[in-house]
């Protein structure tokens, strides 16, 4: 079917919400770099976040063929109201619980989006979803073995895990926040939509964490805005932080 | 007394140095797993180290990132250390005495006149 700039502007927002997610938790995972609670996950949470960084440069090269500013522009020169990230990837990192239960719901949300998208009819992005499948899928295990191991380990870790756990599943529910365009996304094949989405999130999430022994909130109403450009006051810093090397001479080659 | 780290974050943790002294608990470290790869389907799996990980499956979450990286890898092993056996270095010399039993090598048998002298029989009967 002939794409309309309604398809095309439904696209730029779903690339947007796709790669500032990415950008943003890959910048706050980094955090964990050198603090993180082993040598071992150290290694593996940091390449993670990297692995984050390079699949949003993958997407804003899309957004560039599309007609948007080039990668770094995009990634360095916006405020917080013009980024389309879920509010979720924004907080700080916390305790080591709260950013592997974020990681969790998170990158089971990323998996299932890519894998949605190894089927749209774009094919550029059809392109950048397969090529990533294996590096999401070490994600995922990444985050069961853990929430597994912490559901068995203490009682003070099982508590820890069910805390963030119930204090994240509204945020976690926030990204899926419908855009403007789910019409034009499900009808054109671009997209299955964020309901289907959320649908397969679920499916897949609460009967992993029921089998580990946590329960899953299920009165939790989502916390949207982010979508939209409405941000909690952690994104801005974070901003402020990530381009400050940048900002000294935004003309210089790297 | 606090601990006084060069890391910020660490000195505003409020540390008291005194609590970490003393004897390491069982759970402070976690086990060992060791690590061994196979680079291609077939081939034998080859040790390249360890991990520190509290269980089989996180050591191979951790393996995975240490080890298989850069290289090309299609499988991986974990194995706890303390499953594996090993010898004493005293008695390595169990191992010196073959070199001085040629006999028990299939190179130290002499056969090799008898397999030419056959194959020249073999070549005069073809000519």
């Amino acid at each position: 079917m002939e794409f309309t700039e309604k398809h095309v502007e439904g696209l730029k927002d779903l690339l947007y919400r796709m790669a500032d997610d990415l950008l943003i938790l890959g910048h706050r995972n980094s955090e964990w770099t050198g603090l993180g609670p082993i040598l071992e996950e150290d290694i593996a949470f940091s390449s993670m976040a990297q692995d984050k960084v390079g699949q949003s440069l993958a997407l804003y090269e899309i957004l560039h063929e599309l007609g948007e500013s080039d990668p770094d522009t995009v990634a360095f020169t916006r405020n917080d109201f013009q980024f389309h990230n879920c509010q979720m990837v924004e907080f700080p990192i916390g305790e080591y619980d709260f950013s592997l239960v974020r990681h969790f719901f998170y990158d089971h949300a990323d998996a299932l989006r890519f894998e949605a998208l190894t089927e749209t009819v774009f094919e550029p992005l059809q392109m950048v979803a397969k090529k990533f499948k294996g590096e999401i899928k070490y994600h995922t295990m990444h985050a069961n073995s853990w929430l597994k191991q912490l559901a068995n380990g203490s009682e003070e870790s099982k508590i820890r895990m069910q805390q963030s756990i119930n204090e994240l599943f509204p945020h976690a529910l926030g990204m899926f926040e419908p855009s403007n365009f789910e019409q034009e996304l499900m009808e054109s094949g671009l997209f299955i939509g964020e309901a289907a989405l959320q649908q397969r999130w679920l499916d897949t999430v609460v009967p992993l964490l029921e089998s580990y022994g946590y329960t899953v909130p299920t009165d939790a109403a989502p916390l949207f805005g982010g979508r939209k450009g409405v941000h909690t006051e952690y994104l801005q810093p974070l901003l402020d932080e990530m381009t400050e090397v940048f900002r000294i001479d935004p003309s210089a080659e790297w | 007394m606090k601990i006084v780290s060069l890391d910020p974050r660490v000195t505003r943790e409020n540390i008291d140095a005194e609590t970490l002294e003393g004897e390491l608990q069982p759970l402070d470290h976690f086990e060992t797993y060791e690590v061994f790869e196979q680079r291609k389907r077939g081939t034998h799996h080859v040790h390249v180290g360890n991990v520190h990980a509290p269980s089989h499956e996180l050591a191979m979450v951790f393996a995975k990132e240490q080890y298989t990286r850069r290289g090309q890898c299609v499988n991986l092993w974990v194995v706890r250390t303390s499953d594996i056996f090993v010898t004493e270095y005293m008695d390595s010399d169990i191992f010196e005495t073959t070199a001085t039993k040629k006999y028990r090598e299939p190179d130290a048998y002499k056969v090799i006149d008898r397999i030419n002298a056959f194959k020249a029989r073999e070549a005069a009967k073809n000519a």
